[in-house]
């Protein structure tokens, strides 16, 4: 049988709900853990790959753990367990490194106060975030590192930088590298696309120069070469040095991922914008950053998960960073013992582990925030 | 000598105007003067310099000789004068170009607030009764992403008028969307030509271009090849590229 050449509809087709899929867990389970032969085996295999290697991680790390001990001799008695109360007795070395101990207070104060301000900024439906910006980026940097130096006239006696130490340069390192990497990328990378010549050379050999040099050598460099730079009275302290050579660096792989995301833009977004009357600067910040940016996020925040890992690198130029000063901790003879250094680096994984997979964390949330805000 | 801006002069005036793209002569010894008030209705075959013709006027496009000068304002290198004379002068595009990352009505105000330093309840003010001119004023919440092409398209008018120009250029407005969507647009572009608006647009929509235009401008191989009222153009087109041009696109 044919159709008829003419059809004419006569009465609308119902607008019905999808079938309805079954539910529960067990059909679940069957549709994606047992759902073939080879299926079954993999669901199999991994679970018992799971209570092979989990059960005994876990026993080591809390059953069976040393939690605390005056110095390393039960730990010695107890060797198929962590020895945490290495990682108690040694905290605060690993916080603050040789700083004064009666002056640790300060270095509190500038975490507490950097932690509540990248809060109010990290909120997105934080009131005043524009004053909060301004303070985290303008006074806090100001503010803190008056506090953590010292200053005489304020009664807060002088702290050499070379004793600062621990997780205090680590995260200071990391936030260094990070405020500066994101605006100076972003000038960079506009640079490298500007139509003045000599603007974008010198933006193309700045970002391929420091992209072509390896980490260490730049730390050693930013080390030996920076005071041959600058007049005798500013050479900058042994601690300032690494941290111009982790912004600079930073900042040149950051340009080039923002430069990714400005060439994913369509020419109509800047002619579009040109044809209202915006002026350049006005353009950038209003509509070509705003979406260049938010297309490079996977990417930025990449960068920043490198860059915080690569602080472990500035112990090389002698600065006294988290993982050193985990280092120096094991040379005490008090806490010699076969666990120590186990749970030592286990600590140092978790703390790296637990700043980046939150910065991995908050970038998805940002990224879906923003997929739910313009859906196309 | 140029009158200062806003006076009785010509609203778009071109004089022996060239471009060239690498060694490519797009536009060929281009002389047009557009009135005040005037419709101008540019067509031709495609790639014969009519879109390149009216991006000239905003300087989206960079002439290398001749002069063009826009409401009083010559056209020159000198930023200052680029910025005043886009301020004066609407664009709406093949593509909408709508900001993807801002709302309707976010669209519309940007300029208004950073061009025209408005207050923003004005601006917002302003672009509601644009949008309602437009017939969208509820969607102005809306992403552009959301709205359909003729929506996008009118949302774009209005984003330009939102900036009071007294120019309007059209690049191909409706040639990006689906067919049943070219008249609610055409319709927001006749209604503003009843406005008095000056307008040149680009298109291939004869009927728009028969009702509106008050003078036809056919351009070829980057020169102007006719100019003249639609009603004698269509129905006695004088040059034999013009007749050509409109066997093939009427049929």
């Amino acid at each position: 049988m044919t159709d008829a050449v003419v059809f004419v509809r006569e009465r609308s087709e119902p607008l019905d709900p999808p079938p309805t899929l079954s539910g529960g867990a067990l059909a679940w389970g069957r549709a994606n853990l047992f759902s073939s032969f080879g299926s079954t085996l993999t669901t199999f295999a991994f679970v018992a790959l799971a209570l092979w290697l989990v059960p005994p991680l876990v026993r080591w790390a809390t059953v069976d753990a040393v939690w605390s001990a005056p110095d390393g001799a039960l730990c010695r008695q107890h060797q198929d367990g962590a020895c945490w109360a290495f990682v108690a007795a040694k905290l605060d070395y690993l916080r603050f490194g040789s700083y004064p101990i009666a002056e640790r207070w300060r270095v509190d104060a500038v975490e507490a106060l950097g932690a509540a301000l990248i809060g109010w900024l990290l909120w997105p439906s934080a009131p005043k975030r524009a004053l909060g910006a301004v303070l985290f980026f303008v006074v806090y940097p100001v503010a803190g590192f008056i506090l953590l130096r010292g200053a005489p006239v304020l009664g807060l006696p002088v702290v050499d930088t070379l004793l600062w130490g621990g997780i205090l340069v680590s995260l200071l390192t990391a936030l260094v590298g990070i405020v500066f990497a994101l605006p100076f990328g972003v000038l960079l990378a506009l640079g490298r696309r500007s139509e003045l010549p000599v603007v974008r050379l010198a933006s193309v050999l700045f970002i391929e120069f420091f992209r072509g040099v390896p980490f260490i050598t730049i730390l050693f460099m930013a080390n030996t070469m920076l005071p041959l730079f600058v007049p005798e009275a500013w050479t900058p302290d042994r601690l300032l040095r690494p941290l111009i050579g982790m912004a600079l660096f930073s900042a040149a792989y950051m340009a080039e991922e923002v430069r990714g995301g400005l060439q994913l833009l369509n020419r109509g977004q800047y002619e579009g914008a040109m044809a209202l009357g915006l002026n350049y600067p006005r353009m950038m910040a209003l509509v070509i950053l705003p979406q260049a940016l938010t297309m490079v996020i996977p990417g930025i925040v990449n960068n920043f998960v490198g860059l915080f890992m690569d602080t472990t690198l500035v112990s090389i130029v002698g600065v006294t960073d988290f993982l050193e000063a985990m280092n120096n901790a094991f040379k005490d003879p008090a806490w010699s013992g076969p666990t120590i250094m186990a749970t030592g680096y286990v600590f140092a994984g978790l703390f790296y582990f637990v700043f980046c997979w939150g910065m991995a964390r908050y970038s998805a949330h940002v990224e879906r925030t923003l997929a739910k805000g313009r859906r196309t | 000598m140029t009158a200062p801006p806003g006076t009785d002069g010509p609203a778009v005036a071109f004089v022996g105007v060239h471009k060239w793209y690498g060694t490519f002569h797009a536009l060929r010894n281009i002389d047009l003067t557009v009135g005040r008030g005037e419709r101008i209705v540019v067509c031709g075959p495609s790639g014969s310099g009519k879109s390149t013709l009216i991006r000239c006027v905003n300087r989206l496009e960079e002439h290398q000789r001749g002069s063009i000068v826009v409401d009083g304002v010559e056209l020159t290198p000198d930023i200052r004068r680029i910025d005043e004379v886009r301020r004066e002068v609407g664009m709406v595009f093949q593509s909408f170009n709508l900001f993807p990352h801002l709302t309707v009505l976010e669209n519309c105000t940007l300029a208004p607030i950073w061009v025209r330093r408005m207050p923003k309840r004005d601006a917002e003010a302003l672009a509601m009764t644009l949008l309602a001119r437009v017939k969208i004023p509820e969607q102005s919440a809306k992403y552009p992403g959301q709205l359909s092409g003729g929506q996008q398209q009118r949302v774009a008018i209005a984003r330009a008028l939102c900036m009071s120009p007294k120019i309007m250029l059209f690049d191909e407005p409706t040639s990006a969307l689906d067919p049943e969507m070219v008249k609610e647009v055409l319709d927001t572009m006749t209604a503003l030509a009843q406005d008095g608006m000056t307008m040149i647009v680009v298109t291939h929509e004869m009927g728009f271009a028969r009702q509106v235009a008050d003078r036809v401008v056919f351009m070829d191989m980057g020169e102007i090849v006719e100019i003249n009222a639609p009603q004698p153009f269509f129905d006695h087109p004088q040059h034999e590229r013009t007749k050509l041009f409109l066997r093939q696109i009427l049929r």
